[in-house]
This record gives structure tokens, C-alpha cells and sequence, in this order.
């Protein structure tokens, strides 16, 4: 079995190198019809740029390092020779930016005009990569059956292990994701063959040809897949967690991939319908009628106003009924990628106090940043300015909205929220960053029937359950006092319960009176209550 | 203002050091010699299994011992001068007290074994012994596990999880059966060996044997036996750890003798948790409590005593838990390997094997009188609350849903539970539902 292990673990390194590889070895050849198409649809009008980027790039083969590389220098060397004019001519000048000019330039002209290998075999690559790569993880995570022994909770090693207790491969681990979310995020360039190795399944579904967020949904997806059977395997003593990674599974795969996919296969506005704001912050962005949802007509509309409902009225009710978990740790796909291939960091969030104080403030700042940056987004819309106009000490509505896009959309939830799931654990963004936990936090901690209880007087301190909460809530420190635990940040994903060996921690929904109540003499000690009543007096 | 100070970092020392200082401004000192803070002893399993790192088993951080003002001495205490109140400690220097609490605990039994002092030979009950575990456990072909108790299991699980092959050594013919009803204690027997843990019943070690190096390199057992193995767990039960006490003036029997204010026969000076012995059993509890659970009440108890209030150890309802490799184990009230006179059993397991229940009641009154449960969570609040208004065990099972403290989506088996009990008891009750109102909401 152990040998069955190893070989899955080979299989799917090799699909990963492939995967990965292919990044090293993507290859360009912009014909001129290509080249005449992006220069229009950019919009460029510095002759500069056209003239000597026409000299140097088409029609010529080279690789896509070399291709980016050509198109932001010429662009930095147009604006210099623009901008070195008596007359600036303002419109010539390219809006160059380091974490927008790859995406928004390079990569349409790259994705078009890739060749070479992959491009000309994307079926077969799609399965030397993505193949290989679920294939041995299955084969890895189903020996684990075998592997672990009889069911049960099965922690051994953890910490002794490199990949899971900050070691080497954890290092690696982390490297190789922050890597991939700056690539995906700001170069998408260079993420061209892999882009390519899912367009034949993009072209499936919706017709379209794939984009890197096609490429992300679509690994996004596989990565659950694969990760929600080691889950299955690894609790399959504990109903809780095989209903709870199902239903996650399948939100992720029916809710924020199949269905946006067929809504724009049948042209219509590509839209997650699970995904509530603040979490989803865009979703108040270009309300106009030219491209925002309210211009798509009656689904428009019914996106917009579903959006609303789920965030006033769904979200905080579900909350009441059982708690933040229903959609933390049941529904949403940031919870649904740190329960599946966060699972095996999850003791690496930090319990301390001082992190807890952190925390609180970083996520409610965060929500506090959404709810400005929504704000202006609607006085912008009803008071009718122009996103672009400014609005008070030089700063415009876009300006806000794009820095919200960029440190918390993409910097925070992205590179950060799972880019350090090795070395922080898998909860980073919810723990730390997103706005609607932290709403929804609010409403679990005033006004819910939800808690884990705890056990009377059966905890012994052991740590097991603190340990492993990927929020980095002490649970230990409310059980060991016969306290039920009520906090904002928890997300009910039920471990804590699972690893206790005393059976002391149950996630549960009942009346709210009593909710918090310590109930000292139920630790065992037959105290007198009426002398403890006086005594508090 | 006072100075108390406690001898020992425990569950016991530690938490009525906590509870001073939530009820008083005394000065606090906690000395012990095993480790400067405070960690959980029931976890060091689970460092050596890799499941958490040892400072996981600390519920406390270092600021909250200075921010509690409650001074950690590292030190050994020689020996106790009760009539001038100090301590004097391993390396000459004195502690004077006030107030003194004995929170010693226990140390592992050897019982005169040959060879139980050779290298390879050790017990699991302090940090020191996690540490030399480790260090034996390294390159292991075989390591033999002495003693069929909550520890000795523990050890044979931990060893196991590291792949090393583990025989274990039980003196009597079924595992843990003087504290377990027969069925159970079967159910614990197939636990081990469906772990591939070579486990014998009715053994006994009869001897250690050195290699040339003052190494254990096997055992030989009561049956003649010799089994080679590079490490010996013996876990056969602990004992008080009271030898610097003995010169003392302080009177003791196996423990630290106490009277049910925790107060040994010195003014002043108070035992508490696994080193204490009560002149008087309390209930039917036996004197020494070498449990977790009494060593937190005693802890809360002495403090109230200490700062004014003094207050009787009255610990309650009997409850108790263990997890035996996979299989949870919860306890409320009084179940008795064999069943008393006055008492009469409902016993009940699941398909698998590895579930059950066993109701122990009277025969008469049909009084409940406390339940051992595998592999079902209980809710220790219901029955604290049945036991104590003596509800009958009709009303026990018929509340059954009540109780279940599983998580959500487990399976449930009342129905299966009541129809068995219907059919050996000739009765016909019906499973009541959940009632929060019951759970939550009391009077």
C-alpha cells in the first residue's frame, strides 16, 4: 500500500511538472493581421509603439518571456518619447502599471498567438497534466484508506511531517502557491499553456475559449475534488464532516462553475449565485446600463436583486437559525478550498491572544473598508458621477473600488488567503480578511441559536481541540472552564468535536437563552449553590 | 496578604492557584521540578503520536502567569520544616509559606521487577518520560507494554502509531475488567488486536533482561516466555508521590492523609489530587482519585478554603472518560465490573460491535444508577441532573435522545436501544424526542 502511495504521489508530481513546466516553455508568433487586431482593440495610439513593436514582434517566433518583455519596454520607451513632447499628446500615452499592464495588454496578444507544442495538442496535454496530476492524487488519498487503519481520527505524524509543520515542503508548498496567484492575478501571460490545457473543456461547456479564470474555476474545482476524498477517507467514522465536504463540493462545482458557465453559454451575464457581498465587493459595481448587470435585461436585474436578498435578508437569517457555519464551512468556496486542501495546515493558525486581537481588527476594517468602497460605489450611481470623477481629496470612485480590488480582492484573499495556507493555515482570509465573515460574525455572536457546547465537566485541557481550529480560536481555554464556546469567528467546521477524545465539544443549534452561561457546578464540584449566589453578591 | 504556595504544576496545584487568585490577593508561588509551566498530562500521548506539538498541551501563555501574579519557581522541594513554615529545596535555597498545598501527584509502580531500572525500561506519566520515550523508541524492533490500564493502553497506541510492533502484558484474562463489565472489556480486547497489537491477557512480567550494555533486549513472562524487545512500558497503576514528605511531620498512609477540607493534620498545610488520601471514602469513591477530574475539584475546593470560605470536597456524581484507540468512552454514576446485590444490568451494543451502552439500575426501585457508553457521546448535564433526582431508568431511556451529545448527522440508536431493552425487560416504553426545553431550559 505504501508503495501504491508513493507511485500516486510520482503520477501526480509528474502531471504537476508538466503542468508547471509548460509555463517555461510557451512560445509566440503574432502574424500581422493578430498584431493590426490588438493594436485596435487596445486602443493604442502612440505611433512610436506601433511602428517599432511592428518591427520587432511580428511575424517573428520567440518565446513569451521575450515577447512580454518587448511589448512593456516599448510601451515604457512610447511613454517616455510621448511624454518628452512639447505637446503632450495625452491620448498616446499607455496606462502601464505593474500589476495591470501583463494582464491587460500582453496577455489577450499572448493568448492568441501561442504555438508550438501545446497549443497544437491541448487534448493530450490537458491529460499529461491535469490527468495525471488528479489521477495520482486519487491513487495517493484512496491508499490512505489502508493506509490509515481502522477509522478514526488519524493525526499521526503531522507534526513530525515537512509538509505539514512548516518544514521544507511546506516552504515549497507556499512558494509554489503565492507563485501561482501573482501569476494568476497580475501575469497571465506567462500562464498561457496551462490557460490552453482547459480550453478544450471551456469550448465544452460555454463555446468560449478558456481564460485564466477558467483555468482557476477549473482547477479550483479538481483540487476540491481530489482533497474532498482524502476528507472522505480520513472522517469517514464522522457524518458531519462527509455531509458537510459533500454539500461544500458541490456548491464549488454546481454553483460557482457550472452554472455561470452555461448562464454564458446561453449569453447571459456570468454570475455566482452563492456568492454573497461583501465577499462578492463588486457586486454594486457598474450598476449603468452599458455593461453592469442592470444592463442584461430582466436576468440582470434578477441577479442584482437576488444579491440584495442574500445579503439582507438569507445571510443574516441562516445565521440565526445555525450560525455562520451554514455558509463558512457549507457553501462558500474560499471555506470550501481551506476545508479540502486546507485541511491538512489547519494546526498551524496561530492561538495566540495577541492574534485574536489582530484579527478583529484587520476583519473589520476590511468590512469596513467594503462598506465604504460600496458606498461611494451607489452615491456614484444615484447622485449620478462618473466613476472616474473626482470625488474628494484627488481620489475617484474607480480609484477606491480598484484598490479594493487590488489589496483585498486580489492581494488578501488571493496571494496571501491561500498563498500562505502552509504557513499560516487554511483560514487565513476568512480568519483575517473577508467582510462577510466578519459581518456574519457579528450576527452569530449577538443573535443566533448556534454554539458548541461543551460537555459539563469531561474536558481535560489536553489541546486537541484548539490545536486543530483552523480559526485559531483557544477552544480549550471555554471548555476546560465548562463554558460553551460563542465566537464570531468560528465556522463550525466541526473538527474541534472530531478530534476530542472525551466527547466533550458539539456544534449545536438551540434557544438562545442560556447560550453563554458557565455552568460551574456541573465540573463536578458539589458546591452549595446559594452560598455561591451570596458569595457574588 | 498571605503567601500560598504550591507544590506541583498539575491540573490540581494549577487550578487552585487559578482560583486564588480569582477570589483572594495572596501572594502565589507554584513550584515544581518537571516543568516551569504548566502543560496537560493527559496529552503528552499526542505529542509522541505527532497529532500536536508539545507546547499545544499548555492552556496557558507565558504572559498569563505574570499577568495573574502567580510566581513559577523551578525547583525540587528536599523537604517541608511545617513548625517554621519554609521549604527547602534541591539546591539549598528556602521557601517560607504561609499557606501550603501538597500537589505532587503520582509516580509510575514498579513493583520489584528484575531489571526494571535497566535502560529501555521506563513508565509514561511525566515530560521526562515523553522525552526518554522518544529517545528509546528510536530504531525499535519491538517494544512490550506492562500493565492493562488507561496508561498502558495509551502507551501501546502511541508506540503503535509510530509502526513499532507492541506486545502487551495484561495481567488479568480480559482487559481493564476490574473497572469494566465483562462485555465491554471484551469489546477493548478486539480494539488492540484488530490494531495489530499482540495483545496477552492473563500475563505477567516476570523479568527484564540486559544486554551487555545495561539495556533491556527482552522479557520473560510469567508463562516462561521471552519476548525480545528494545523497550519496556511499564504502566501497572501509580502510586502517590510523596517521598520527600515522609520525614515530615506530615501524616501519611499511601497518600498524603487529608480530612474532607483537604486539610492534612499540619494547620496550614493542604493536599490535593493524586497525592492526597482521604481518611474517609466519600460516596463509594475509593480514597486515592488518581483522575483529572477530582484533581480540578480538589483544586477549586482548597482554594475556597484558603481564602476564607472553608468548603467541604463534595465532588459530586462520579463521571469519568477514556478513549481506548478508537472507541470513546464515557462514564455517569456507578457501574461496577460485577454488579452489586441491589443491582440489576441493561447491556446493549450495535451491529458493529463497537457500540454499547450498559445501564446499571436497582432491582427494586428501578433507580438509575449509571451508564458506561462506547463509541455514544453523552450529555454529562442530563445525567448529573437524573442521578441526582434519582430518576428511574425507564425515564433514562425513554429521555435517551435527550442525552445524545454525538454530532450532528450521526447515526441514531434509541429506537434500537429501547426495543432491546422492551424485549429483555418485558416492558413497553417508547422513545420520547429531543427536547430542548428538557436540555436548555431549566426551572
Amino acid at each position: 500500500m505504501k508503495t501504491i502511495k508513493q507511485v500516486g504521489v510520482i503520477i501526480s508530481l509528474v502531471g504537476f511538472l508538466f503542468f508547471t513546466g509548460s509555463i517555461f516553455t510557451s512560445k509566440n508568433y503574432v502574424p500581422q493581421e493578430v498584431f493590426d487586431g490588438w493594436i485596435a482593440s487596445k486602443n493604442i495610439k502612440s505611433e512610436f509603439f506601433i511602428e517599432k513593436a511592428q518591427a520587432s514582434i511580428v511575424a517573428k517566433e520567440m518565446s513569451t518571456f521575450e515577447l512580454s518583455n518587448k511589448i512593456i519596454e516599448l510601451g515604457k520607451a512610447s511613454n517616455v518619447y510621448q511624454l518628452s513632447q512639447e505637446n503632450i499628446a495625452w491620448e498616446k500615452v499607455m496606462k502601464l502599471k505593474w500589476n495591470k499592464t501583463s494582464k491587460e495588454y500582453v496577455y489577450p496578444l499572448v493568448r492568441v498567438s501561442a504555438i508550438g507544442w501545446v497549443p497544437e495538442n491541448q487534448f493530450l496535454f490537458f491529460w499529461i497534466s491535469f490527468g495525471l496530476a488528479i489521477l495520482g492524487g486519487v491513487i495517493a488519498f484512496g491508499s490512505e484508506y489502508k493506509l490509515l487503519g481502522p477509522a478514526g481520527i488519524k493525526n499521526n505524524g503531522i507534526m513530525q511531517h515537512a509538509a505539514t509543520n512548516k518544514g521544507w515542503m511546506g516552504m515549497i508548498a507556499f512558494v509554489y502557491f503565492v507563485g501561482f496567484y501573482v501569476l494568476l492575478y497580475f501575469f497571465p501571460n506567462y500562464l498561457v499553456n496551462p490557460i490552453l490545457s482547459v480550453n478544450p473543456v471551456s469550448r465544452g461547456l460555454s463555446g468560449n475559449p478558456s481564460s485564466q479564470w477558467f483555468l482557476y474555476g477549473f482547477m479550483y474545482c479538481s483540487v476540491m475534488t481530489v482533497f474532498a476524498i482524502r476528507i472522505f477517507i480520513k472522517y469517514r467514522h464522522n457524518a458531519y464532516q462527509m455531509v458537510r465536504t459533500g454539500v461544500v463540493l458541490f456548491f464549488q462545482i454546481v454553483f460557482a462553475f457550472l452554472i455561470p458557465e452555461i448562464l454564458v453559454a446561453f449569453n447571459k451575464p456570468w454570475f455566482d449565485f452563492k456568492n454573497a457581498w461583501p465577499l462578492d465587493y463588486d457586486l454594486f459595481f457598474d450598476l449603468n446600463k452599458d455593461w453592469g448587470l442592470l444592463g442584461q435585461g430582466q436576468i440582470g436585474l434578477f441577479m442584482l436583486v437576488w444579491g440584495i436578498v442574500l445579503t439582507l435578508i438569507i445571510v443574516p437569517v441562516m445565521v440565526y437559525f445555525y450560525g455562520k457555519r451554514w455558509y463558512c464551512s457549507w457553501v462558500c468556496g474560499c471555506g470550501g478550498l481551506a476545508e479540502t486542501l486546507g485541511d491538512p495546515y489547519r494546526q498551524l493558525s496561530d492561538k495566540s491572544l495577541l492574534s485574536w486581537k489582530v484579527e478583529r481588527w484587520l476583519i473589520h476594517g476590511v468590512l469596513v473598508f467594503a462598506i465604504g468602497m460600496t458606498g461611494l460605489t451607489l452615491h456614484t450611481y444615484f447622485s449620478e458621477i462618473e466613476s472616474w470623477q473626482e470625488i474628494a481629496f484627488g481620489i475617484t470612485a474607480y480609484d477606491v473600488q480598484t484598490s479594493y480590488g487590488f489589496f483585498i480582492g486580489s492581494i488578501f484573499s488571493g496571494v496571501i488567503g491561500t498563498g500562505f495556507y502552509p504557513i499560516m493555515g487554511n483560514r487565513v482570509w476568512c480568519r483575517f480578511g473577508c467582510p462577510l465573515a466578519a459581518y456574519m460574525g457579528l450576527v452569530q455572536k449577538f443573535k443566533s441559536r448556534f454554539r458548541i457546547t461543551t460537555n459539563g465537566g469531561q474536558c481535560i485541557s489536553c489541546g486537541n481541540c484548539s490545536t486543530y481550529c483552523e480559526q485559531g480560536i483557544d477552544v480549550r481555554s471555554y471548555a476546560q472552564k465548562g463554558q460553551n464556546i460563542v465566537r464570531s469567528s468560528c465556522v463550525g467546521c466541526g473538527v474541534c468535536s472530531a478530534v476530542c477524545p472525551r466527547g466533550v465539544l458539539k456544534l449545536e443549534n438551540g434557544p438562545t437563552e442560556n447560550r453563554i452561561d458557565e455552568n460551574p457546578n456541573l465540573l463536578g464540584n458539589d458546591i452549595d449553590l446559594l452560598a455561591l449566589i451570596k458569595e457574588k453578591k | 496578604m498571605k503567601h500560598v504556595v504550591i507544590i506541583g504544576n498539575g491540573i490540581s496545584g494549577v487550578t487552585a492557584a487559578r482560583h486564588i487568585r480569582k477570589l483572594s490577593d495572596h501572594r502565589i508561588t507554584i513550584i515544581s521540578a518537571e516543568s516551569k509551566y504548566f502543560f496537560s498530562r493527559t496529552a503528552l500521548m499526542y505529542v509522541f503520536m505527532g497529532h500536536m506539538e508539545f507546547k499545544h498541551t499548555q492552556p496557558y501563555e507565558k504572559w498569563f502567569w505574570q499577568k495573574n501574579r502567580i510566581d513559577l519557581v523551578e525547583g525540587f522541594v528536599q523537604s517541608i520544616d511545617t513548625s517554621d513554615k519554609k521549604l527547602i529545596l534541591s539546591n539549598g535555597s528556602e521557601i517560607l509559606f504561609d499557606d501550603l498545598i501538597l500537589a505532587t501527584g503520582s509516580k509510575p509502580n514498579k513493583f520489584g521487577w528484575p531489571g526494571q531500572d535497566l535502560k529501555g525500561v521506563q513508565g509514561l506519566y511525566s515530560k521526562q518520560d515523553l522525552e526518554s520515550l522518544e529517545e528509546n523508541s528510536k530504531n525499535c524492533k519491538r517494544a512490550v507494554v506492562v500493565g492493562g490500564g488507561l496508561i498502558g493502553i495509551e502507551m501501546a497506541e502511541m508506540l503503535h502509531s509510530r509502526n513499532i510492533p507492541v506486545t502487551f502484558l495484561v495481567r488479568e484474562s480480559s482487559f481493564w475488567n476490574g473497572v469494566l463489565p465483562k462485555e465491554q472489556s471484551e469489546i477493548i480486547n478486539k480494539e488492540i488486536r484488530e490494531n495489530h497489537i499482540d495483545l496477552r491477557l492473563s500475563t505477567s512480567l516476570k523479568e527484564i533482561i540486559s544486554d551487555e550494555y545495561g539495556r533491556a533486549k527482552a522479557v520473560v513472562t510469567n508463562k516462561g516466555e521471552t519476548i525480545e524487545c528494545t523497550v519496556v512500558g511499564l504502566t501497572a497503576g501509580v502510586s502517590p508521590n510523596i517521598e520527600f514528605v515522609k520525614d515530615s511531620s506530615i501524616k501519611i498512609n499511601k497518600g498524603i492523609l487529608v480530612n474532607e477540607f483537604l486539610q492534612t493534620n499540619c494547620k496550614d498545610i493542604y493536599a490535593i489530587g493524586d497525592c492526597a488520601e482521604q481518611h474517609n471514602a466519600i460516596g463509594q469513591r475509593r480514597p486515592i482519585e488518581a483522575v483529572w477530574y477530582t484533581g480540578r475539584m480538589m483544586g477549586e475546593t482548597v482554594a475556597r478554603t484558603i481564602c476564607g470560605t472553608p468548603v467541604e470536597y463534595k465532588p459530586g456524581h462520579w463521571f469519568n472518560s477514556a478513549k481506548f484507540i478508537d472507541i470513546e468512552y464515557q462514564t455517569y454514576g456507578w457501574v461496577w465490573a460485577q454488579p452489586k446485590e441491589n443491582e440489576d444490568r441493561f447491556s446493549w451494543q450495535d451491529s458493529t460491535g463497537k457500540k454499547s451502552i450498559i445501564i446499571s439500575f436497582d432491582k427494586e426501585s428501578k433507580t438509575f444508577l449509571g451508564i458506561n457508553t462506547f463509541g455514544i457521546r453523552l450529555r454529562h448535564e442530563r445525567f448529573d441532573t437524573w442521578l441526582t433526582e434519582k430518576a428511574s431508568v425507564e425515564k433514562v431511556l425513554e429521555h435517551l435522545k435527550d442525552a445524545n451529545f454525538d454530532p450532528e448527522f450521526f447515526q441514531h440508536y434509541e429506537q434500537e436501544i429501547i426495543d432491546k431493552y422492551n424485549s429483555d425487560f418485558n416492558a413497553q416504553l417508547t422513545v420520547r424526542s429531543k427536547s430542548w426545553k428538557r436540555i436548555f431550559l431549566k426551572a
